[in-house]
């Protein structure tokens, strides 16, 4: 039987990436149906029911962790986008200073870094500064949104930067001919073009730091247990029910931004579709006029 | 063969396609742009420069039960300043009578460097497949590879434990079906934690083979094929020198923090399973050894060194673009 060669490449990319998909999905999928199990044994199936999401909106550590979890996430995000944005600049605008190489190798390491090193040279940090500067002596919510900014504004930074590199540099080159300052550039120009890139490098650094568990367990104090430092404990101690509800929620939850963020490519898209025929139209009409 | 070298060619209108790089004269740098490079580079010097430092100080230490828990390296007594530096944490690591150490970080190295081999061979196809696909349903499918790793890194690794247990979905489909008669033991042995390093860094490898595979000159591929190349050569020479930048990042993305990785190991790994991840968390948390940690860190700082720069020089050429 003869077979297109592009339909054989289609037959190809399904394959894959229907394996890619039930690889990836079918762990996460496992736990949302067994949240729905009323037996304590997490494997064995006996009635349908929403005993474990009772359980977890009543467990006060989970609640309490989770407000933790996310008031540092907040935070870091809000950090890193600022110091991703202004490490992207220098890295894309300004070139040949001082200790350039090393700017580099700052901006980029902690991404790769294992993060049980990270973790140790952070502590050891606050420890030793704990003696001269007091904020550092009690480890906490403080301490540990340090420790997220280090390693999200890498990430911050690679986002905003692949940004920053396509932009057209004349367009702001006009704005400062016709008397813009450099701060007027930014924010007007600079800061607008670049939004889409800060908002994903929000939302990764925010993710980054609600998942966090290995640089946190090194700098958290005892009040300030962490979603994934709780999640640990306990899954190191047995398995619980709680936790697959708990894993519902959360996939519930990245789903639907996942959704929202694809409907909003989705609808810009078919502006930017949109737009271009319009404007093809009125060229082709002005054509038209001119050659009559 | 002559070689024939395309490189540079980029059809104008193609997806590559881009305006050459602006010359950027040297100029001085004004006290505006300073203050800008001021704050990120100060935060990394404290933050992550710094540190470093006080590990590789803390490394010649040994421990004390005071607080913080360690030997002073500098000292004052009668008025002088004593330096001591205490080699102890490194000759035990080399030189301990078990070997616990040292095959922990080959342990270590075979692991991260078998999960790297796995993750290419199942990221690159699953990043062509997505470079290859049409616009429109490339967003989804994108989305839908790399949701998963915005879900908790834990929770992930805990649905593996689900499945792999023993009276697992996997063991107890296999038992149903009678194709075993007891079930096989899957959590706790090497292969779980190759899964769960696989499943977890698989993302990390997918993104830059992406994004290689974005910008490859197609007519280049189209030629090979035109002269006659079988797609495994088309593949291997026309395909892999051009998406070589991001293979190396991605590669490097998985294996450097591979080697360290700790809870991986710890939640599907089994007793033997000592990596030094584990090792260094043991130390500093259980043993509150903290200069045996640091010692142990350093020593793991040094192993990575050179992938680390290797890593580092591509992501210069490629312009960062991960």
């Amino acid at each position: 039987m003869y077979i297109k060669k592009e339909t054989k490449s289609l037959m190809l990319r399904v394959l894959i990436l229907s394996l890619a998909l039930t690889f990836l999905y079918l762990p996460i999928m496992t736990l949302v149906v067994y949240s729905f199990n009323e037996s304590k044994m997490v494997t064995v199936w006996t009635n349908f029911s929403f005993k474990w999401y009772q359980a977890l909106f009543n467990n006060t550590a989970i609640i309490t962790a989770v407000g933790i979890s996310l008031t540092i996430a907040f935070f870091s995000a809000i950090a890193s986008v600022i110091i991703g944005t202004l490490a992207a600049f220098v890295m894309v605008r300004v070139h040949r200073f001082f200790g350039e190489s090393a700017f580099l190798l700052f901006m980029t390491a902690p991404m790769i870094l294992p993060e049980v090193i990270s973790g140790l040279a952070l502590l050891l940090l606050f420890v030793t500064l704990g003696d001269i500067i007091p904020v550092f002596s009690d480890r906490g919510m403080i301490t540990i949104w340090i420790a997220h900014v280090t390693f999200c504004s890498a990430y911050a930074t690679v986002v905003i930067r692949s940004r920053l590199v396509e932009l057209d540099v004349s367009i702001e080159e006009a704005a400062k001919d016709l008397g813009a300052g450099p701060m007027k550039v930014f924010f007007v120009i600079i800061l607008p073009a670049i939004m889409p890139a800060e908002i994903a490098a929000f939302l990764l650094s925010f993710t980054m730091s609600m998942d966090d568990l290995v640089i946190t367990s090194f700098v958290a104090g005892p009040n300030s247990t962490t979603l994934p430092m709780l999640i640990f404990s306990s899954v190191r101690r047995g398995l619980s029910p709680e936790i697959n509800a708990l894993a519902s929620v959360i996939v519930l939850v990245v789903s639907m931004f996942a959704f929202g963020s694809w409907i909003l490519t989705v609808r810009k898209q078919k502006r930017k579709e949109r737009n271009q025929a319009l404007v093809a139209a009125e060229l082709r009409k002005e054509k038209a006029a001119t050659h009559q | 063969m002559a070689a024939v070298t395309y490189g540079s060619v980029k059809r104008p209108g193609s997806k590559g396609h881009r305006p050459p790089p602006r010359f950027v004269p040297a100029k001085k740098i004004s006290w505006r742009e300073r203050a800008i490079i001021l704050v990120p580079y100060l935060w990394m010097i404290l933050f992550f420069l710094i540190p470093f430092l006080i590990i590789f100080k803390i490394s010649f230490s040994i421990t004390e039960i005071a607080i913080p828990p360690y030997s002073p390296i500098i000292t004052f007594e009668e008025g002088a300043m004593q330096i001591i530096l205490h080699l102890e944490n490194y000759t035990n690591i080399f030189t301990d009578p078990d070997g616990t150490y040292l095959r922990s970080y080959l342990k270590s190295i075979q692991v991260a460097a078998f999960s790297t081999v796995l993750c290419l061979i199942i990221g690159y196809p699953i990043a062509w497949a997505l470079a290859t696909s049409k616009s429109a349903t490339r967003n989804i499918l994108f989305l839908l590879i790399i949701m998963p790793s915005w879900t908790s890194f834990v929770v992930r690794i805990y649905a593996w434990m689900t499945i792999l247990k023993r009276n697992g979905i996997i063991n107890d489909i296999l038992m149903t079906l009678g194709i075993i008669d007891s079930p096989i033991h899957m959590l706790q042995t090497d292969l779980a934690v190759y899964i769960g390093i696989v499943y977890c860094y698989l993302p990390y490898m997918v993104l830059p083979l992406f994004s290689a595979l974005m910008k490859v000159d197609n007519s280049l591929i189209e030629a090979a094929q035109d002269l006659g190349c079988r797609p495994i050569k088309t593949f291997f020479k026309a395909l892999v020198p051009q998406t070589r930048s991001g293979i190396i990042a991605g590669s490097m993305l998985v294996f450097i923090p591979a080697i360290g990785e700790y809870v991986i190991p710890e939640l599907l790994g089994g007793k033997d399973s000592i990596l030094i991840g584990r090792i260094l968390w043991q130390e500093f948390f259980n043993n509150r050894d903290w200069p045996l940690a640091s010692a142990v860190a350093i020593t793991m700082l040094a192993i990575m060194a050179i992938p680390i720069i290797w890593f580092f020089k591509n992501q210069r050429k490629s312009g960062g673009k991960a």
